[in-house]
């Protein structure tokens, strides 16, 4: 596909990033100004409550998503939620982020009465959520003091809380079937997550916490969740094109120009901790 | 006895630190001195009148401008002017004068409840509260909540807090004794929740509110107004600072507020104010190979906005520098949370150990740039000219080391 002329007419960054045009931007009334989708010709991407769950960078995976889909001519749509609006439903990949414990709670207790997110999975939407939003996703999570808080259910994951922050730089490897290079990336919470009948773990630790038995994150279908926070598609685009292939179909490749930053930071984060880790599967 | 020996082996050690060039010798001085004598703080914090100065973004800055007021008294300050913040470096600078009866302290964030308690502070100023280094601080409303705890238990002390902030207003709110100041917030991304009850806050314009329980933006005495302050009596003033931006403008108000509390009037302290130019390297100008090179410290997202704020108007070429040592934070996930298009139209320059986190960050953001080697490699290419250079903490060390560190 004509994956530069793209590029050229509609930069990735130009539909969403929190300064806009205006220094304004960061208010709530500019972020409200988002359409409901419009049109099938285009790849929906619905960030699912920026204000509460955006807590490192989560931003990320949206621009990424964004960037490896219109370089393939894909054209893209979007969508930032907040916890004050309706959930859309014709979304095509929905986005969760990581969220403190009082964000976390307001953004479970808020999804469970709009019900717009649960209805998307049950549709076949691509779910990916990252720490505080893997948790919302499972069937429960730990709250403030760590009493049990009820999730979403989209994915069988539970999880609570342990004794310590599993904090730092997590490799893991990813389920031979997703086709999937190893994951990197930073964790930093202190759950643990234990995977049900319903899901399979994404991957195995070599080097961090993860769900903290070994395992780290969980897939089931289209539903997928993982404790590498923030962005953590920059890194692993691998991870970014599987969950656009998920959504739209067989990808083609990039340009390696395209590739190149990403791959060199990549290299350099799994060369910068290649002494720590176990080796792979 | 002990106090006096304690900070005598701390000083030397401190004149070693800066003669052999790794750092500013302030807080090497005040480890010596607290192996020797653990409650060196409350020691040395005794019948002084203590000021502590805090938030995520502007504790140095602010922390300067409060002494440069209080100046006003001709008495000597003590004052940790170099952002050596943590129990260490506020017992160097209180050893360091040991006859000033004033001591404006900035502390480091986490440290606070433990200071408040050392040295019964008459004054606690709290500026702003937001992401910042996540993978060592607790997460920001525990922080906060760890504040409150301390001043509710604190009933001598004056708060003088940002209202505007509604996460500082909250860490305020249990305080005995509060002046608020309208010193605006730039930064809205954690503080979308009630703080008191989870729900949604509300914001209109500068208010905000939680309607689910009675937490509110509280009415303000001292006001930011553009380029002026206006004080409890309603007289407006231009601060006209020689320091750049919102940011700094907002730590003035702040400043003005607290001076007041030692009757030192604005009329008093504006013109020392405005003879500050430079804080510990923020904002100093140096020549360096042709180049009038200006540097900017930006840790957090919240301080990049600000960084930005001050770049010098135009197209001129701009260096930024990361790092991720432990006082910068291991984690890099923050430069998603920076918003770099505005850029789009000056020469960028990348540098620091995570240069390759910054090269894919701009690629996202369209900002066309060049891999570098650091400041002399980016003085070399460019020859002449202007260059402001945006770092974060150990960065923006490396490169104060590399100019000289004199103001």
């Amino acid at each position: 596909m004509g994956g530069a002329a793209e590029r050229a007419g509609r930069g990735p960054a130009g539909l969403a990033g929190p300064g806009d045009d205006s220094e304004d931007s960061l208010m709530p009334q500019h972020r409200a100004r988002h359409a409901a989708p419009t049109t099938d010709s285009q790849l929906r991407l619905v960030w699912v409550y920026p204000d509460l769950l955006s807590t490192y960078g989560d931003r990320g995976n949206l621009l990424v998503l964004q960037r490896r889909a219109q370089l393939r001519g894909i054209a893209v749509e979007a969508i930032e939620v907040n916890a004050d609006q309706a959930v859309p439903a014709g979304g095509d990949i929905y986005l969760m982020g990581g969220g403190e414990d009082l964000p976390q709670i307001l953004a479970a207790r808020r999804l469970a009465a709009d019900g717009g997110l649960q209805a998307a999975a049950a549709r076949g939407a691509v779910v990916f959520a990252v720490c505080a939003g893997y948790q919302v996703i499972g069937t429960q999570f730990g709250g403030v003091e760590g009493e049990p808080v009820q999730g979403l259910g989209i994915l069988d994951v539970s999880s609570g809380r342990g004794d310590r922050r599993g904090v730092g730089e997590i490799v893991a490897d990813v389920d031979p079937e997703l086709h999937v290079d190893r994951l990197t990336g930073f964790e930093n919470h202190q759950g643990l997550t234990r995977i049900g009948p319903g899901a399979r773990p994404l991957a195995r630790v070599s080097l961090g916490t993860g769900n903290g038995d070994g395992t780290e994150g969980a897939y089931a279908g289209r539903v997928l969740g993982t404790y590498l926070h923030g962005p953590v598609l920059v890194r692993n685009t691998g991870l970014a094109d599987l969950l656009l292939t998920w959504a739209t179909g067989p990808l083609a490749a990039l340009d390696e120009a395209d590739e190149k930053w990403a791959a060199r930071l990549r290299a350099e984060r799994l060369d910068a901790v290649a002494g720590q880790v176990r080796a792979g599967q | 006895m002990r106090a006096r020996l304690a900070t005598g082996l701390g000083g030397a050690a401190g004149r070693v630190s800066r003669l052999t060039g790794r750092g500013d010798g302030s807080v090497i001085g005040g480890v010596l001195g607290l192996r020797v004598e653990p409650d060196l703080l409350r020691l040395l914090a005794a019948d002084r009148e203590v000021i502590l100065v805090t938030g995520t973004n502007g504790k140095t800055t602010t922390t300067r401008l409060i002494t440069a007021a209080l100046g006003a008294l001709g008495q000597q300050v003590a004052s940790n002017a170099f952002g050596a913040n943590m129990a260490a470096g506020l017992a160097s600078a209180l050893g360091r004068a040991p006859q000033a009866r004033y001591a404006v302290l900035e502390t480091d964030e986490r440290y606070v409840p433990a200071v408040i308690d050392a040295t019964s502070p008459r004054v606690v100023t709290l500026l702003n509260l937001s992401r910042d280094q996540m993978d060592r601080a607790a997460e920001i409303w525990l922080i906060a909540r760890r504040w409150r705890e301390a001043l509710e238990a604190a009933p001598d002390t004056l708060v003088i807090a940002n209202a505007d902030d509604p996460l500082i207003a909250w860490a305020a709110g249990a305080a005995k004794q509060v002046t608020w100041v309208a010193a605006g917030q730039r930064w809205h991304e954690d503080s979308w929740c009630c703080p008191e009850c989870g729900s949604h806050l509300s914001r209109n314009g500068s208010d905000w509110r939680c309607h689910e329980c009675s937490f509110g933006r509280p009415p303000t005495p001292w006001e930011l107004d553009g380029e002026a302050v206006i004080d409890p009596h309603g007289r407006r003033r231009e601060l006209d600072l020689a320091l750049p931006g919102r940011a700094n403008r907002s730590n003035a108000v702040v400043a003005l507020a607290v001076a007041d509390v030692f009757g030192v009037t604005p009329d008093q302290a504006l013109p020392r104010l405005r003879e500050v130019k430079s804080v510990a390297g923020r904002y100093t100008v140096v020549p360096r190979g042709g180049c009038t090179v200006r540097l900017l410290l930006a840790k957090n997202p919240a301080g990049w906005l600000e960084a930005f704020d001050v770049l010098t108007a135009g197209e001129g070429p701009v260096l930024l520098a990361v790092n991720a040592q432990i006082p910068d934070g291991k984690d890099t996930s923050w430069l998603w949370d920076v918003d770099y298009r505005l850029l789009r139209t000056r020469p960028v320059y990348v540098s620091g150990e995570r240069r390759m986190d910054l090269a894919v960050r701009l690629e996202a953001d369209e900002v066309e740039f060049e891999l570098t080697d650091g400041l002399d490699d980016v003085v070399g290419r460019i020859q002449s000219g202007d260059l402001d250079v945006i770092a974060n903490y150990t960065a923006f060390q490396h490169i104060r080391t590399l100019v000289g560190r004199a103001e």
